[in-house]
């Protein structure tokens, strides 16, 4: 690791909704989103993550085999406020779509802002999963949301 | 029976015989009429579309969306390694050096496209730019859309990629990129009309095995492709869901 950012390295365990908890290194480094590119992942109707595209592997920092069969939780930053999350969920579930501006955590502790939206995958009329597709968000939306999220915690 | 068929009014003239040559390809092959129609503009041939007029269209990624979820037509092939991506594109003496350095105000250029115009908007998201702050010219084609940007008429123009890949080297040497897609999972595809879903295996098949020879070779070379491969029902509705992202309303 870079001797730069050592002062900016947290030890931290994330609890999430499920009950489970892992321990991550998250650093204060911002990993630049990666011009006209898209990041798409689907998951199963639980968030267990069944496709990540190529822009999603190299932003996340793991690799595919590690991602697939993994709940999408793994990205979340802890910066974010669960109520961001109970939004997209209550919103995803009742069948509509969700926006939203997301800090995620890649596994190296770095962090890299999205636009993303979220949508059911309806197949007769059932829903059999959801696709995230995550695009380049402008800063001045990513501050808003800081500052936003910032009360929210 | 003859079969109606469509091309999105998005390729390059250069390639408008080949389509024709296709249509005559298609018409030994099935042993059936095919009559080819063509557009050169979008809204007139999505109406005639929806009104129920053809029975085969080769449709960009967004009507691709609307001729599934609206008129129940299925996709049975797609083009192998023909991605659509979006370029953005200025002049090549504008101090424009990235897409944030656009304000608003800005006078964009394009075509008709919805999908390329989708993306291109969506690349300049990063600088709080949309519709409400910007100001488009639409013109007819990619040659005019580079036509505008070289005489400063507009900061930036929109470009399917392929199209701006094949403008000749004296305009692209005129011009800079500060912005191009790279999606993949996004492209044409050929739609069959829910009343002869009995005729999908047999186009399938023959479009498929259509690179095998040199004949059918020769005919994909006319229209720019290299060959088809099936696209699956799941495969079709992920794009379709992966489009719906795109669409803000």
């Amino acid at each position: 690791m870079p001797e730069h950012d050592m002062k900016d390295v947290r030890d931290i365990v994330i609890n999430y909704h499920d009950g489970t908890s892992r321990k991550a290194t998250v650093l204060d480094r911002e990993v630049p989103y990666p011009e006209g590119k898209l990041i798409v992942s689907r998951t199963d109707t639980q968030g267990i993550i069944t496709h990540a595209n190529q822009a999603f592997v190299e932003m996340s920092g793991y690799t595919e085999e590690e991602l697939i069969g993994t709940n999408h939780y793994i990205l979340r930053h802890p910066d974010m406020p669960a109520v961001a999350f109970a939004g997209l969920w209550e919103t995803i579930e009742a069948g509509n779509k969700w926006h939203g501006y997301v800090k995620n955590l890649r596994k190296d502790g770095a962090y890299y802002w999205v636009k993303a939206t979220v949508i059911p995958n309806i197949r007769n009329g059932v829903v059999v999963g959801y696709t995230s597709v995550r695009r380049k968000p402008s800063r001045s939306k990513i501050s808003e949301s800081e500052a936003l999220y910032k009360t929210l915690r | 029976m003859t079969l109606n068929l469509t091309v999105s009014p998005d390729f390059a003239p250069d390639h408008i015989s080949g389509w024709f040559i296709f249509n005559t390809w298609l018409q030994r092959q099935l042993g059936t009429g095919v009559h080819l129609e063509l557009y050169d503009c979008f809204d007139a041939q999505r109406q005639d579309i929806k009104s129920g007029k053809f029975d085969l269209v080769y449709a960009n990624p967004f009507d691709a969306s609307m001729l599934v979820r609206e008129l129940g037509f299925k996709a049975l092939v797609r083009p192998i390694s023909k991605p659509d991506e979006t370029i953005i594109a200025t002049h090549k003496d504008s101090p424009l050096q990235c897409v944030e350095d656009l304000k608003p105000g800005a006078q964009l250029v394009a075509t008709d496209d919805p999908d390329v115009n989708r993306i291109g908007m969506i690349m300049l998201e990063p600088a709080d730019l949309d519709q409400t702050n910007t100001e488009t010219t639409t013109v007819d084609s990619y040659v005019i859309v580079a036509k505008n940007v070289l005489n400063k008429n507009a900061e930036v123009g929109f470009f399917l990629k392929d199209a701006y890949d094949e403008l000749s080297d004296l305009i692209k040497s005129q011009m800079k990129i500060l912005v191009s897609s790279e999606i993949s999972v996004v492209h044409h595809t050929l739609l069959l009309c829910p009343k002869l879903q009995k005729y999908a295996p047999k186009i399938q098949q023959r479009l498929v095995k259509m690179a095998d020879d040199e004949k059918g070779r020769s005919v994909l070379e006319s229209m720019n492709l290299l060959g088809w491969e099936v696209m699956t029902e799941e495969e079709s509705e992920f794009m379709i869901d992966l489009i719906d992202t795109l669409l803000d309303e």
